[in-house]
């Protein structure tokens, strides 16, 4: 049975830099992923990365920005920790090879982004996430003795030990489909996050929210699952992502009517004011009718400087080209709000540690809480970074003079069972998968969206308690071991199915408005009763176990959010 | 919505059974990506069939694809364009070539693309003094290898490789690309290192044979073969590095070639590219390399007469244009990745498909030799 001091599952831009710095501390590593670490989604950051690094600028500043962002949800003294610790990173991720756009001077530069009182976001043309994880990944590829890197496999279960700590996983071979049980004295989840649970959704296919899944099925809390970004400027049907560097370089947003409609929501920081800010203002034109018959508003590149697009915004002038039949840079293109980022995730404190001993969480699967009820912009690659270095930091620590403890037999046999039994289901015991995947992204869209009610959000639960049952009929056709992705397909069926319920329960029960949480039947915010997180269990029951956490504030008392 | 085949190239090593086609009809709307009928073939006719796919955005670099032949991102080819270019009006869809299939469209990257991509020392060597923030370097210089960098490992150019296919240790268009992301890169320290290895590598630099099937097939414009004739010039222009394959010779005898004859004097190339006719290195590669002549003479590529006196002469205007470039203090590089100015008319990159992004009113950039 394989041993690691860490095992890491996940191999984005957290898991990859939690994989450097265990490593970098001397513990053993394994970093495995259900896809090859450089086709992770952390990909699809495109603006890119925040700090104060300038010395105009301050920590300080960049954590209010983001205190005020997150709707004062967000834990301070969480955000002072990644704010503080932003410069070095992006110094580390210099030195490591990332090569970030650079000003007249030979100087690191900046563009603007949303939400941000400085321009403070440092960048690789709009391939930032890109450059990023394949840096890290040349990375791992120097440390390869120390890590040992399991590309293209699945975990299906984590594994406790008797007194409940997280001590390895099972999981499965992709390539041969041989089920193997790993054992670890730390692990760290970073598997991202679970937009695929909404469609459209910006998130790629393998976003199925498996880690979240995972802690929570061994009693691991998820915190502040109801906060789900729709991001301002995506395109209709495929929700591909049109980077908010585009209104950071100069882009304006128009309804049909040709009025620049943010004016109205946003006086001063108009395009750039937060994204719950600016997706709600586009949704509102859309619903009172001010937009384009195809249900979208208009945003305007030909403002930037057309060499600057060229230059800077090169992925989205070939993304308009090659997904919508635009040339960017002489017409608008029709954009919408879409489904984009989960602030929630598995509730951990400062050093990625969840209350499962031994179990971490890093990254879009994690909320330690730094984005609270809306994420910046430039943020979230920080976010992974930061806290991804700090899980590896601590996970090493805590291995080192432990015994190495041995994961059971027995859950290996039960993953195995389970996994077959799926297999052997005849076609047309039930749904298909792909039906039930389907239905519950188009439900999540219509019913857990920019806008929500309670009656809406009944609805919601009552559809997924469905189709949770109809997912232990459902069938597939691949019966083979090589690269069935079908069987993987209804694993993580199950997965979207217990990350969107408790999305809808908790949207249920904050019966007010703060971030990206606005409902419609409590538009206000009220921070009387609900400046606190709201945090769901298993705990052994059929639906999740409703609790709540107070609210870490450090230095900025919770004001009025205006841009 | 209209209706498209997708003929598909099956392989399943859990059955035994050989490799085969089957037919698959999607109806799907034009503008939609070969990657959307194959996953809507997945959803509702058949879940076993094999592909790598994530982002459908052209930025995960999984799902690369033959279609119709050519190597192409699944998810970047629009069925629409995809059956104009299928000739009997049937889509097919196979693995990508050089690279071992492991299940339907599925490759084994790691045997071939990632072992070749980690044998050129993928990840940067600080150059000493590493600065206590970060390195100051010349913005151009970072956006000159953001072209490099905007590889998303899809092995498409890989694929396509016609060198791979013949000499299958050939590093080949990606790993070069890397490569090259290190050696443009002004903090890393072991340019010269990184070259003469390259540059003496059998397998290396000097092995890619021009055909520009990898520029053809990139999606992201990254033009690998670019990448190397750069690592080319920057190891023999700039550092003088004289291989034991004969590329730096051959290089130079080329240049040389057309500066006299204005047009190729192959008679010449070959012994020049060995140090010259009375060379003792020339004398086997002739004798090496008569079968080759004898071949070509029975084909007429070339006659007895053209080959021994070669009736061209470099016309002035070739003159003028070696004495302008011999005149200039520095080597010029074009970027040709980041174009168009403020005032230009023309769309840079209208004239060809996705992966045209060099075609027109590019900017020259001054790329000092390698400080």
């Amino acid at each position: 049975m394989p041993a690691h001091d860490v095992l890491i599952i996940g191999a984005g831009l957290a898991g990859q830099r939690a994989a450097l710095a265990a490593a970098g501390a001397g513990a053993t590593v394994a970093i495995m992923s259900k896809v090859h670490p450089v086709r992770s989604h952390s990909n699809a950051a495109a603006g890119g990365i925040n700090a104060a690094l300038n010395p105009e600028d301050s920590w300080e500043s960049h954590a209010f920005d983001t205190v005020k962002g997150s709707d004062y949800l967000g834990d301070q003294d969480a955000i002072e920790v990644m704010c503080r610790e932003a410069p070095d990173e992006i110094l580390w991720l210099e030195h490591a090879g990332v090569t970030f756009h650079r000003n007249d001077e030979g100087l690191l530069g900046t563009r603007a982004f949303g939400g941000a009182s400085a321009a403070r976001t440092y960048y690789v043309a709009d391939i930032t996430g890109q450059a990023l994880l394949h840096v890290l990944y040349e990375q791992m590829m120097k440390h390869h003795r120390q890590i040992d890197s399991y590309e293209e496999w699945f975990v299906t279960a984590l594994v406790q030990d008797d007194s409940g700590a997280c001590c390895g996983c099972v999981c499965r071979n992709i390539r041969d489909g041989s089920m193997q049980l790993f054992s670890a004295k730390s692990v760290i989840l970073a598997t991202g996050g679970s937009g695929q649970c909404f469609k459209p959704t910006t998130n790629a296919l393998i976003c199925t929210g498996d880690g979240m899944a995972h802690a929570y099925r061994i009693g691991a809390p998820l915190m502040d699952m109801e906060m789900i970004q729709y991001h301002p400027t995506t395109l209709s049907g495929t929700g591909i992502l049109i980077t908010e560097g585009a209104r950071g370089e100069g882009a304006h947003l128009y309804n049909a009517l040709g009025e620049r409609f943010m004016e109205k929501y946003a006086p001063n920081k108009m395009e750039l004011a937060s994204r719950d800010v600016v997706s709600r203002a586009e949704q509102t034109e859309i619903n009172e009718g001010r937009g384009f018959p195809d249900g979208t508003v208009a945003l305007d590149i030909t403002k930037v400087p057309r060499k600057r697009t060229l230059e800077a915004l090169r992925e989205i002038v070939n993304i308009g080209r090659d997904f919508a039949g635009v040339d960017i840079t002489r017409e608008p293109i029709h954009i919408l709000p879409g489904q984009h980022y989960i602030m929630g995730g598995v509730k951990t404190d400062v050093w990625g540690a969840t209350p499962v001993p031994g179990l971490y969480a890093a990254g879009e699967v994690a909320c330690v809480s730094v984005h609270g009820g809306n994420r910046l912009g430039a943020n979230s690659l920080l976010d992974t970074l930061i806290f991804g270095r700090r899980a590896g930091e601590h996970a090493a620590e805590r291995a080192r003079g432990m015994r190495m403890p041995k994961a059971s037999e027995a859950s290996l046999q039960d993953e195995r069972r389970a996994i077959n039994a799926i297999v052997r289901r005849e076609r047309g015991s039930g749904r298909r998968v792909s039906e039930i995947k389907l239905e519950l992204g188009t439900m999540m869209n219509q019913n857990c969206a920019v806008y929500r009610d309670h009656e809406g959000l009944m609805e919601a639960h009552e559809i997924i308690r469905r189709l949770k049952e109809e997912a232990k009929t459902a069938y597939i056709d691949d019966r083979g071991t090589v690269f069935n992705q079908d069987v993987l397909g209804a694993l993580e069926l199950g997965y979207m199915l217990d990350v969107a319920e408790c999305n809808v329960v908790a949207a249920l029960v904050r019966r007010e408005s703060r971030g990206a949480q606005y409902r419609l039947d409590f538009p206000e915010r009220n921070d009387a009763d609900w400046l606190k997180h709201v945090v769901l269990t298993a705990d052994g029951a059929d639906v999740p176990k409703i609790s709540a956490s107070p609210v870490a504030i450090t230095q900025w008392q919770p004001g009025v959010r205006s841009y | 919505m209209p209706e498209y085949v997708l003929r598909i190239r099956r392989y399943s090593p859990d059955t035994g059974a050989a490799a085969r086609w089957q037919d698959f009809t999607v109806d799907l709307e034009p503008h939609q990506s070969v990657l959307d009928g194959l996953l809507q073939i997945r959803d509702r006719q058949d879940g076993s069939v094999g592909i790598r796919s994530s982002c459908q955005a052209a930025i995960c670099g999984s799902c690369g694809v033959r279609i119709n032949g050519r190597p192409h991102l699944a998810c970047h080819t629009h069925l629409e364009s995809a059956l104009g270019t299928s000739g009997d009006g049937i889509i097919t869809v196979e693995p990508m070539g050089n690279m071992p299939v492991l299940k339907d469209l599925i490759v084994d990257m790691d045997a071939v693309h990632w072992k070749k991509i980690k044998r050129v020392t993928p990840w940067l060597v600080n150059s000493e003094p590493v600065p206590e923030r970060e390195y100051v370097v010349p913005a151009q210089s970072m956006l000159d290898i953001t072209q490099s960098m905007a590889c998303i490992q899809c092995g498409c150019c890989v694929s396509d490789c016609l060198s791979m296919e013949v000499d299958p240790l050939f590093i080949g268009p990606a790993a070069l690309a890397k490569a090259y992301r290190f050696v443009g890169d002004p903090r890393d320290g072991e340019h010269p290192a990184r070259l003469k290895d390259l540059a003496q590598d059998p397998h290396g630099m000097y092995d890619c044979t021009h055909c520009f099937n990898c520029i053809e097939a990139c999606p992201k414009g990254v033009a690998p073969m670019n990448q190397i004739m750069r690592l080319r010039r920057i190891a023999s222009a700039d550092y003088g590095i004289e291989d034991d394959n004969n590329g730096y010779r051959h290089e130079h005898a080329f240049v040389r070639n057309i500066e006299r004859n204005g047009l190729l004097h192959e008679a010449d190339l070959l012994p020049d590219s060995y140090g010259g006719k009375f060379h003792p290195r020339a004398v086997p590669a002739l004798v090496g390399s008569l079968p080759a002549i004898v071949k070509a003479l029975m084909r007429r590529k070339v006659t007895l007469g053209k080959a021994l006196g070669h009736p061209h002469k470099a016309p002035d205007d070739v003159k003028r244009i070696f004495k302008v470039v011999h005149q200039r203090p520095e080597r010029r590089e074009l970027n040709l990745y980041v174009t168009g100015t403020e005032d230009e008319d023309e769309p840079t990159y209208a004239r060809g498909g996705p992966t045209d992004g060099s075609s027109a009113g590019h900017t020259p950039a001054e790329r000092s030799p390698n400080a």
